[in-house]
């Protein structure tokens, strides 16, 4: 299934400062029940966002007015540990998220991500201290110099594997890759 | 035809490659075995579906059901319907899936079904040098036979359904060298916390780990299934052990071993799997083994542990720090020791084996779990069940005051039903004290089977060495 081409995105960014952000705050797992991927914003970061009797926490970053359009979060380092679910890119592309920003993201979580139009991107501490500092910054992503340009004019690079790349630009689809390889994976087969 | 020296993993993973990897293309990585579960294989179904494709190798893909199902006898056996109409409805799904795709089902009543990383070796499909993939985190549990194991997300999860195979970047390597003897009461559980105290819940990223020295050697199959299968909560993908007698010793006359002159001739290839004399990891890492004490957790990851003797750390400034004690309701400086636990959970996927069972039995065995505490005991598998029950063990959780139940993963994420109360302290045999992990709200300490029993018995956070 092709995706929507992912050159260039700017935003302003809502910061979740805190280390180590699971997979299952993310999402937690009595929202995992579900068997399709649609409609699972609703319940992205749900026991931070929403009180046990379900009204909004109004001191949460998402329920703030000036979050509301922000299509770049921002998170303390190791986002993303944790279960590999993809109902945790699944809730924060279906929110709005478009790319995720810290000095560290779980590899599952990252590799998830790519799958489903969501740009990780690590930067160095400092830059990621300067994006913390300065919630609603507006920011500007761009895959293809893969660089993270800030409000004051400065790019700072960041690394993304070149085929992912190659995948984001274009919209492309591994699964299609993947099957145009047949050939090859049946002479592996015979062979193995 | 003399190369240069590998590594355990380095052997495995060439001997998968369809193509290797190149500066701007991923390795196509030929997968051995494909173990699917009801949660994040229904969206996977829907792809094959949308684009009219097929399950490649149906004889390479096994789906079994865990996270979301029932532990009541009554709701898996008949008699009462699944009380959950979400779960029910996933169990159906995966049921319709398998029929129509199909892939071999160990389903809800079958008497070989239980944790998807429990039954893999328990069948004895979990072979060294295999390629294993599933869509749980998990998955590197697997790797304690030498085979190279990794979770994947569902899109991936689908990839292999279609075409056998994943793209994938070669990780790095880090050995973690352990060296020592366990001390009585000190458990396999205790040991991978204090790696992971030592590396750190992000150490492993991008790695795959190889557990060696003398103290792995020395470890049954059961207890460095418990080592590998926590390698993620390091931010490792996968953790491996090289197969050796021990590993031989439990594969052979499993089910889905081979067997006769297949047998031998994967003897032969295993032995060839150990990491060579000169082979170079990435990075390594010691630990003393025989220093490492029974083991609790006080925070929301993994990486929060403590000795249970010792104090609660203070890190004045660190928000996130902050943020979990209050989670936890714990305060820094504070013994760990003694503190009240409203529940026990004995199971999941790093501890409810035969082993794991039997240690904590031991303990309990003519003991009574104190006043108003709950404890919840669920075997890994219907298999480890039936074992648990012909040895008596049911009879002394029952005995003791525990609740005994049908496999799965059960509380560990409290998927099913199966819940630790907002603000109660559950003492857990599991792998992740995430807030909100065992329940909203739920407070998780993570320890060993032993430790679980001992807390259970005083109610309180108790070092097992006390008891025994
Ligand atoms: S027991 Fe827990 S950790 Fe293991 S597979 Fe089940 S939910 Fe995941």
């Amino acid at each position: 299934m092709p995706l929507e081409p992912f050159t260039v995105l700017t935003s302003r960014t809502v910061v979740l400062p805190g280390a180590n952000i699971d997979t299952d705050q993310i999402i937690p797992a009595r929202f995992l029940t579900t068997t399709t991927r649609a409609g699972l914003g609703r319940h992205l970061f749900a026991d931070w966002r929403y009180r046990p009797d379900g009204t909004a926490r109004s001191d949460f970053v998402l329920n703030r007015p000036e979050a509301h359009g922000c299509r770049i979060l921002v998170a303390g380092r190791n986002f993303g540990c944790g279960s590999s679910r993809e109902h945790a890119p699944w809730a924060l592309a279906d929110y709005g998220f478009r790319a995720v920003i810290s000095t560290e993201l779980a590899d599952i979580f990252s590799s998830n991500c790519l799958k489903n139009g969501l740009l990780p991107v690590t930067v160095d501490e400092p830059t990621s201290a300067w994006l913390i500092e300065h919630p609603g910054a507006q920011v500007t992503l761009d895959v293809h110099a893969c660089t993270l340009t800030l409000p004051h004019g400065a790019a700072v690079p960041f690394p993304l594997e070149a085929f992912a790349r190659h995948c984001l630009l274009r919209g492309l689809d591994e699964l299609d890759y993947l099957l145009e390889r047949r050939n090859e994976i049946e002479t592996f087969e015979r062979r193995a | 035809m003399a190369g240069a020296p590998q590594t355990l993993f380095d052997k495995v993973w060439r001997s998968h490659e369809v193509s290797p990897e190149s500066a701007d293309r991923p390795a196509v990585l030929y997968v051995d075995l494909h173990l699917i579960h009801e949660v994040t294989s229904p969206q996977a179904f829907a792809v094959l579906r949308e684009r009219g494709l097929n399950v490649r190798r149906p004889e390479r893909t096994l789906a079994t059901m865990d996270h979301s199902t029932p532990t009541l006898t009554a709701q898996v056996f008949g008699g009462a319907p699944i009380a959950l109409d979400a779960a029910r409805r996933q169990v159906r799904e995966l049921e319709a899936n398998c029929a129509a795709f199909g892939v071999e089902l160990l389903g809800l009543t079958h008497s070989d079904r239980g944790i998807v990383h429990i039954i893999g070796p328990e069948l004895g499909l979990t072979q060294p040098g295999k390629t294993i993939v599933c869509g749980d985190s998990h998955t590197s549990t697997h790797g304690a036979l030498g085979a190279l194991a990794f979770g994947i997300g569902t899109t991936e999860v689908g990839h292999v359904l279609a075409t056998q195979c994943l793209l994938q970047r070669k990780p790095r390597t880090l050995a973690v060298n352990l060296s020592g003897e366990l001390r009585a009461g000190v458990t396999a559980k205790d040991l991978i916390l204090a790696v992971i105290g030592r590396l750190g819940v992000s150490g492993g990223t991008g790695h795959v780990i190889e557990y060696r020295g003398d103290t792995i050697r020395a470890l049954d199959m059961d207890e460095r299934m418990t080592v590998c299968n926590m390698s993620i909560e390091a931010g490792a993908r996968a953790g491996m052990i090289a197969p050796d007698e021990t590993t031989y010793r439990y594969l052979e006359g499993r089910p889905r071993a081979p067997r006769g002159e297949a047998w031998e001739r994967a003897l032969e290839a295993w032995r060839a799997l150990p990491t060579d004399a000169l082979a170079r990891f990435d990075r390594e890492v010691e630990l003393d083994a025989a220093a490492v004490e029974p083991m609790i957790t006080y925070g929301t990851n993994p990486g929060m542990a403590i000795p249970i003797g010792g104090a609660i750390p203070q890190r004045s400034g660190d928000a996130a720090f902050t943020q979990a004690l209050a989670y936890m309701g714990l305060a820094p400086g504070e013994p760990i020791r003694d503190q009240p636990v409203n529940v026990v959970f004995l199971g999941s996927c790093t501890n409810a084996r035969l082993s794991d069972l039997r240690s904590a039995a031991r303990l309990l065995r003519g003991r009574r779990i104190a006043p108003g505490l709950r404890m919840l005991v669920v075997p890994g598998s219907q298999q480890v069940k039936r074992q648990a029950e012909a040895e008596g063990l049911d009879r002394v959780f029952l005995e003791a005051g525990a609740e005994w139940r049908e496999s799965g993963c059960s509380m560990c994420l409290g998927m099913n039903g199966d819940v630790v109360g907002r603000g109660e302290y559950a003492v857990s045999t599991s792998n992740r004290n995430f807030e909100g992990r065992q329940g909203s709200g739920a407070r998780t300490l993570l320890a060993s089977p032993l430790t679980a029993a001992a807390c259970a018995v005083r109610g309180r956070v108790t070092d097992p060495r006390e008891l025994m």
